[in-house]
C-alpha cells in the first residue's frame, strides 16, 4: 500500500495561538482512519489546514506525492480532498438538489458519484430534493453534506463529527453508507468523539490533545484505558 | 521630550492663529477660513464615520440647513447674522431628528446612501422656498456685514475696513469652532460614552453587553454634529454672502472633500483630519491651473488609502513613529491574548 | 384621460429605473457590496456607447453590442484588482473606494468629454410612437421598459436556473464553504461585477437616446436606482422592478403637477414607503 495523504509536521495558528502542534499522519489507499480527540483538541484546525481554510504556519501536505500544502481551498479540492464540514455547512438558498449539484463546481470529466448515485445512496435526498437544504432534519441534512463532498468525486473524504447532534439510529444508518463509499475508491478520514463509533469504521485511530497526536494504533491495538489516557490527559485524576 | 514641548507648541501655534487677522493679509485670513471650514467640517465628519460608525454621505444637508436659517434669519426676520448662525446650528439639529428616524432604519452601507436621498430631499425642498429665491437663490441685503455684532469694536482695534474686520469675526469665530470640537471630541471620546462607542465600532454584542445602548449614543452623536454643522454651514455662507440650493447643498464641497480629507489624514485618529486638510490644501494649492486633475489624484489618494494604509497618514505615523501626542485610550495589544489590564 | 396617460408614462420610466438598479442589487445581493460609483459607472457606459457610436459610425443600438463586453471586462477588472481587496467585514473601505471611484470617474469623463450635453441619436425610432387607443405611447419607452423586463427575467434564470447562479447563491450564504466546493469566490464577484456592468451599459443606452446626459449625473441615477433596490427588497430583482415603477409612477404624478416636483416626489415616495415597510416591497427571508 502506497501513502496517498502524508502530513508532517503540520503547525497551525489563530493569530497568536497556536493550534496544531506538528501533527504528523498518513492516510494510505483505500483506508480509513478516524481522529478522536476532545472538544478544542484541535480536530476541526487539521481537517481545516488540509482543505486549505486554515492558516498552515509549518510542515507539509502532501497527496500522492505532490504538495498542496498552502495551496487555495479550491485547488486542494480540485486535486481530490473533498470535506463534510462540521457542522454540516448546507448553504441556505439552495436546494437539496442544487446542494448536491454544487458539490461537483469544480469537477472535470466522469467518476463513479453521480447525482442519480447518491440520491440511491440517500433515498430520502431524491424525494426531499426540491426543498432548500436547510429544512431537512439534521440527519437528512448530514447525507445533503456528504453527498456534496462525494459529488466531486474524491481520492481523500474528510468527514468532521459526522455524528454530533444526532440520534443513535440516524448516526448508524449514515455509517452504514461508508462500504460503498470506500468501494468507489474513496479513503476516508472521520473525526469523530463517538469513540465506539470511530473504533468500529476506522483501520487506523488517532488520537489528539491540545494540538498533538498521542496516541495511534489499530482499534484492535488499543485499549480503553490507553485511550482514556490520550483523551483527557495522563496526569487528569 | 515630545511630551513636554508639544503642548508648548501647540498653545503658541494657536496664539498665532488667533493673532493672525492683525498681523496677516486679508486674503490668507481668507484662505485660513477656508480651511478652518473643511476641518471643523472633516472633525464632525470623522465623529460620526470614523467612531459612530455612521458613514454619512448627506452632511450636505445640515451646511445647507445651516446656511438658508441663517438667511432666513437675516432677511426674514431681520435678526443680527450671529444669531442668524446660532439659528442655523439649531435648525440643523432639528432637522437631524427625523433624519435619524429614517436613515437609521438603514444598516450600515444602505445608510450611506439614505442619508444622500434625504439631503437632496432637502435641497429640492428649499428649491421650492421662493422667499429666498427658489432654485436660484439670494444673496445677503447689503451692509449685513457692516451691522454684525462687534464688527464696529474690530475695526477700531484692529484699524482695518469694515468687510476686513467682518472677515476677522467669522475667522475667529470659525477658529473657535474647530478648537472647541477639537477639546469636545477629545474629552468625549476618552470619557466613558467616548470609549462605549468606539467599543460599538469595534463590537457592537459586546458593547451593549456591558451597557451601553449603540442606538442612543449612535443618534446622539448624529444630532450633536448636524449642530456642529450646521453652525459651520451658516458661519461659511456669511463669508460667501449669497447662498444657492445647489452651492449649500453640494456633496461635493461640504462632503466629498471631507470624506477625502479625513480618510487621507486618517479616520478614526483624532489628529487625522487636521492632517487631512493640511494635505488637501497644499494639494489643491500644487494643481489648481489643472482643473479636475485635482478631483481625480483627490479620489485616488483616497482610494490608495483604503486599499494600503486604513487608518492614513496620521495612523502611518504612530505606526512608524510609536508617536501618538493624542492617545485616545491605553491602545489593546495588536492580537488578544489573556487579558491582564496594566 | 390625462391620469392614465401620466400613469402609463410614469411606469414605463418605472423601467429605465429598474435598469438603472437591477446591477446594483445583483451586485448586493451576491457580496454585500453598496457601490457607491453606479451611477457614474452607468454614465461612463454611456460615454463609451457614443464613442464607438462616433468613431465607427454605427446605430447606438449596433455599437451597445461592442460596449456591453468592454463594460464586461472593466467590471472584471475593477472587482478583481480593486474591489476583491477591500471586501470584508469592515463596511467602510468598500464604502470609500467606491465613493472615490465616482468621484475620479466623474472627473476623468468631465476632463475628457468636458461638461456639454451629449446624446444618442437612436433616429425616426425616437419620435416613433403607438396608439394604444386610450394612450399614445413612445416606441422607447416601451423598449426600455421591455428591455428591463426581460433584463430581470435573464438574470433571475442565470440566477436560479444556472450553475453560476448556483455558485453566486452559494457564495453568497457562505463565502469558506463555497471555496470547499472548489469555487473561487474571487472569481465569482468578478463574474457578477461585470454582468452589472453589462446592464449598466443597456441602461445607457436608453438613458442616452431618451435624453441628454452629460458627466454630473451619475449620483442622482444612484440616488434613483437605490431607492428602486430598497423599494423592491433587498435581494428580490422582480421586487426592483416594481420599486422601479414605484418610483416612476411618484417622479410621473408629481412632474404632472409640478415639474419641479419630479424628483422630490420619487424621493418622498421612496420615504414612505420605507416607513411602512422597512425592509421593502418583497424582502427576500433569510436576510
Ligand atoms: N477561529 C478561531 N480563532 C481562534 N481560536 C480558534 C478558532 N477556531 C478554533 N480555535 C481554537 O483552536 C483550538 C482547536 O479548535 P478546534 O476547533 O480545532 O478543536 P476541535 O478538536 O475540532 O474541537 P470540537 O470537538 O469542539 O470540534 C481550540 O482551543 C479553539 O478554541
Ligand atoms: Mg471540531
Amino acid at each position: 500500500m502506497s501513502a496517498l495523504l502524508t502530513i508532517a509536521g503540520l503547525t497551525a495558528h489563530y493569530g497568536d495561538f497556536q493550534a496544531l502542534f506538528g501533527v504528523d499522519l498518513t492516510l494510505d489507499q483505500g483506508q480509513t482512519v478516524a481522529i478522536i480527540g476532545a472538544n478544542g483538541a484541535g480536530k476541526t484546525t487539521l481537517m481545516r489546514a488540509i482543505t486549505g481554510v486554515a492558516k498552515v504556519t509549518a510542515g507539509s501536505v502532501r497527496l500522492a506525492g505532490e504538495e498542496i500544502t498552502r495551496s487555495p481551498a479550491p485547488d486542494i479540492l480540485t486535486r481530490g480532498v473533498a470535506m463534510v464540514p462540521e457542522g454540516r455547512k448546507l448553504f441556505p438558498s439552495l436546494t437539496v438538489e442544487e446542494n448536491l449539484l454544487i458539490g461537483a463546481h469544480a469537477r472535470r470529466g466522469n467518476g463513479f458519484w453521480t447525482l442519480e448515485r447518491i440520491q440511491t445512496l440517500f433515498p430520502i435526498l431524491k424525494e426531499r430534493r426540491l426543498s432548500p437544504g436547510t429544512a431537512l432534519s439534521g440527519g437528512q441534512q448530514q447525507m445533503v453534506a456528504i453527498g456534496r463532498a462525494l459529488m466531486s468525486n474524491p481520492q481523500v473524504l474528510l468527514c468532521d463529527e459526522l455524528s454530533l447532534g444526532l440520534a443513535p439510529v440516524v448516526i448508524k444508518e449514515i455509517y452504514a453508507a461508508f462500504p460503498q463509499i470506500k468501494d468507489s475508491g474513496t479513503s476516508i478520514i472521520v473525526v469523530e468523539q463517538d469513540i465506539s463509533q470511530a473504533l468500529r469504521v476506522a483501520d487506523h485511530v488517532h488520537c489528539m490533545m491540545e494540538g498533538r497526536i498521542t496516541l495511534s494504533g489499530r482499534p484492535s491495538e488499543l485499549s480503553r484505558d490507553a485511550i482514556h489516557d490520550a483523551y483527557f490527559g495522563v496526569n487528569h485524576a | 521630550m515630545s511630551r513636554s514641548l508639544s503642548p508648548l507648541i501647540a498653545l503658541f501655534a494657536l496664539a498665532v492663529l488667533y493673532a493672525l487677522p492683525a498681523i496677516a493679509p486679508r486674503a490668507m485670513v481668507q484662505d485660513l477660513f477656508g480651511i478652518l471650514t473643511l476641518l471643523v467640517l472633516a472633525m464632525n465628519w470623522n465623529l460620526l464615520a470614523g467612531f459612530a460608525g455612521l458613514v454619512s454621505v448627506g452632511q450636505q444637508a445640515f451646511v445647507g440647513i445651516g446656511a438658508y436659517a441663517m438667511f432666513a434669519a437675516i432677511i426674514l426676520m431681520g435678526l443680527d447674522p450671529l444669531v442668524g448662525v446660532v439659528i442655523g446650528g439649531i435648525a440643523a439639529a432639528v432637522f437631524a431628528v427625523p433624519m435619524a428616524f429614517f436613515a437609521f432604519r438603514l444598516n450600515g452601507a444602505y445608510f450611506a446612501i439614505g442619508t444622500w436621498v434625504v439631503a437632496d430631499i432637502a435641497r429640492l425642498a428649499i428649491s421650492q422656498w421662493k422667499a429666498l429665491g427658489g432654485g436660484t437663490g439670494t444673496s445677503l441685503p447689503k451692509g449685513t456685514a457692516k451691522e454684525m455684532a462687534f464688527v464696529d469694536g474690530i475695526k477700531e482695534m484692529l484699524d482695518v475696513s469694515t468687510a476686513a474686520a467682518a472677515d476677522a469675526l467669522t475667522y475667529w469665530l470659525m477658529l473657535s469652532l474647530a478648537v472647541a470640537m477639537l477639546v469636545a471630541s477629545y474629552i468625549f471620546l476618552r470619557s466613558r460614552m467616548g470609549l462605549g462607542l468606539q467599543a460599538i465600532r469595534d463590537n457592537e454584542n459586546a458593547a451593549r453587553s456591558v451597557g451601553v445602548d449603540p442606538l442612543k449614543l449612535k443618534a446622539a452623536v448624529f444630532l450633536l454634529t448636524a449642530f456642529a454643522t450646521g453652525l459651520c454651514g451658516a458661519l461659511a455662507f456669511i463669508q460667501i454672502t449669497r447662498v444657492t440650493p445647489d452651492a449649500a447643498f453640494s456633496v461635493i464641497d461640504w462632503t466629498a472633500f471631507v470624506i477625502f480629507i479625513t480618510v487621507i489624514g486618517g479616520i478614526g485618529t483624532l489628529p487625522g483630519p487636521i492632517v487631512g486638510v493640511v494635505v488637501f490644501y497644499a494639494l489643491q494649492r500644487a494643481l489648481a491651473d489643472y482643473g479636475t486633475i485635482y478631483l481625480i489624484v483627490l479620489g485616488c489618494l483616497g482610494i490608495a488609502v483604503m486599499l494600503f494604509a486604513r487608518r492614513g497618514l496620521w495612523g502611518l505615523f504612530t505606526d512608524r513613529t510609536g508617536i501618538d501626542p493624542l492617545p485616545l485610550r491605553h491602545r489593546p495589544p495588536r492580537v488578544a491574548k489573556p487579558s491582564h489590564s496594566a | 384621460m390625462m391620469l392614465i396617460d401620466t400613469l402609463a408614462q410614469g411606469m414605463l420610466l418605472g423601467g429605465l429605473y429598474a435598469l438603472f438598479a437591477a446591477g446594483l442589487s445583483l451586485v448586493f445581493g451576491i457580496m454585500r457590496l453598496v457601490n457607491l460609483a453606479h451611477g457614474d459607472l452607468i454614465i461612463l457606459a454611456a460615454y463609451l456607447i457614443l464613442t464607438v457610436a462616433t468613431v465607427t459610425g454605427l446605430h447606438p443600438f449596433v455599437a451597445v453590442l461592442i460596449a456591453a463586453p468592454l463594460m464586461f471586462g472593466f467590471g472584471w477588472l475593477l472587482q478583481t484588482h480593486l474591489l476583491n481587496r477591500v471586501l470584508g467585514n469592515d463596511i467602510l473601505p468598500p464604502l470609500l473606494v467606491t465613493f472615490g471611484l465616482s468621484v475620479v470617474i466623474q472627473n476623468g469623463l468631465l476632463s475628457t468629454f468636458t461638461a456639454d450635453s451629449q446624446k444618442l441619436t437612436a433616429g425616426s425610432i425616437e419620435a416613433a410612437s403607438v396608439d394604444l387607443g386610450v394612450v399614445t405611447l413612445g416606441v422607447m419607452p416601451v423598449l426600455t421598459f421591455g428591455s428591463a423586463v426581460l433584463v430581470i427575467f435573464l438574470l433571475n434564470q442565470l440566477f436560479y436556473r444556472t450553475a453560476l447562479g448556483r455558485a453566486f447563491r452559494a457564495t453568497s450564504d457562505d463565502a469558506v464553504t463555497a471555496q470547499l466546493m472548489g469555487i473561487r469566490p474571487q472569481r465569482v464577484f468578478a463574474m457578477a461585477t461585470g454582468i452589472a456592468m453589462v446592464v449598466a451599459t443597456i441602461a445607457a443606452l436608453y438613458l442616452g437616446t431618451r435624453a441628454n446626459f452629460d458627466p454630473s449625473i451619475g449620483p442622482a441615477r444612484l440616488l434613483y436606482a437605490f431607492e428602486a433596490v430598497i423599494i423592491g427588497g433587498l435581494g428580490s430583482l422582480w421586487g426592483t422592478l416594481a420599486g422601479g415603477i414605484v418610483i416612476g409612477l411618484a417622479q410621473a404624478i408629481g412632474a404632472s403637477i409640478n415639474p419641479e416636483w419630479q424628483i422630490l416626489s420619487g424621493h418622498i415616495a421612496f420615504v414612505l414607503v420605507l416607513l411602512i415597510r422597512p425592509r421593502g416591497l418583497f424582502p427576500r427571508a433569510n436576510d
